[in-house]
């Protein structure tokens, strides 16, 4: 199925747990910050979320900025 | 001399912000900020790009630091309180600094949307400090719509002008009871003092540091303007005047 990841068309399983999409990718939960469908989900809710078809995913850090 | 700048009931230490865009290396910005002295810290909120996850800037940034994030990439009131309340949630700081802009080329501040996304974001508990277009009814506008001080523009962002919009600072200095932070353009430690000097509250660098040979040595450069800046505001600058007054007594010459 197909969802949007940071504004890109991204091809996932069906049935996966947002969790496992980020640790697919290697992402530390302590360093980044997930926005699904257009909520702020805190880490220890990723595991619960099971993504489906559409879906949208902005994920985003800190970087320099002034 | 007790002389705190004070924010949003925050007593802060010191009247520099650091921004920490541009730097080659992230290793530096720990060092950069202590020799500033600088308390509060600007930061970014982007996309992680998949293929190549990059470390996060928080870690390093010092702990003690007020963490401000800014809300650049918005383009529009909508997209700067979402980057706010996304950036919230990741680093837990209230502080935000709005940055609404539109105009690429000289990357001016749109005032109108600023005030529409600082009274959002007022209302919902931030400790707003927009960034603007300095212009005094705008600011006044900011102030009643919450914001805990404006940062009006020196000059555009990373040009290193200085002081250009020097005359329409100096008037919202006198008129708003408001700190007011100079932000962006800023380019050398004397621009610097020169906003100290005017009763600017504090001013916020970034590039001038970043992209100095020695980030180190420059942020201390600022730390030392800031100061002396400040200093000689609180001391009262003696009047300019258009002829010449003698600094020796004018009598008893030998002659």
């Amino acid at each position: 199925m197909q969802i949007t990841v940071n504004g890109q068309k991204t091809t996932v399983n069906e049935g996966i747990t947002l969790y496992n999409f980020l640790k697919d990718k290697g992402l530390d939960p302590q360093k980044v910050v997930v926005e699904h469908n257009y909520r702020i989900v805190r880490s220890e809710e990723w595991q619960n979320i099971v993504l489906k078809e559409n879906d949208n995913l902005e994920i985003l850090k800190f970087v320099g900025g002034g | 001399m007790d002389d705190k700048l004070v924010i949003a009931g925050q007593e802060l230490s010191s009247r520099l912000f650091i921004g920490t865009g541009k730097f080659h290396s992230h290793r530096v910005i720990p060092e950069v900020i202590n020799r500033s002295g600088a308390q509060v810290v600007t930061v970014a909120l982007r996309r992680v790009n998949l293929d190549y996850p990059e470390e996060n800037m928080l870690n390093y940034i010092p702990d003690g630091c007020i963490i401000m994030p800014n809300t650049s990439g918005a383009r529009n009131a909508e997209e700067a309180v979402r980057i706010a309340r996304i950036a919230r949630a990741a680093c837990g700081s209230n502080w935000i600094k709005i940055e609404v802009i539109n105009d690429n080329k000289y990357l001016l501040p749109d005032n109108y949307e600023t005030i529409k996304a600082t009274e959002i974001l007022v209302k919902e508990g931030f400790i707003v400090l927009p960034y603007m277009s300095p212009d005094l009814i705008d600011a006044r506008r900011l102030r009643d719509a919450g914001a805990a001080a404006v940062m009006p523009l020196g000059a555009p962002i990373g040009t290193n002008k200085g002081l250009k919009a020097r005359e329409l600072i100096k008037i919202m200095i006198d008129e708003i009871d408001l700190p007011v932070i100079v932000d962006a353009g800023l380019g050398r430690p004397s621009h610097a003092a020169e906003a100290m000097e005017m009763g600017a509250a504090a001013v916020l660098v970034n590039t001038a540091i970043a992209t100095a040979d020695d980030p180190v040595a420059m942020a201390e450069a600022f730390s030392l303007a800031v100061k002396a800046g400040r200093m000689a505001y609180l001391a009262g600058m003696g009047a300019v005047k258009e002829y010449a007054e003698a600094s020796s007594p004018l009598t008893g010459f030998l002659r």
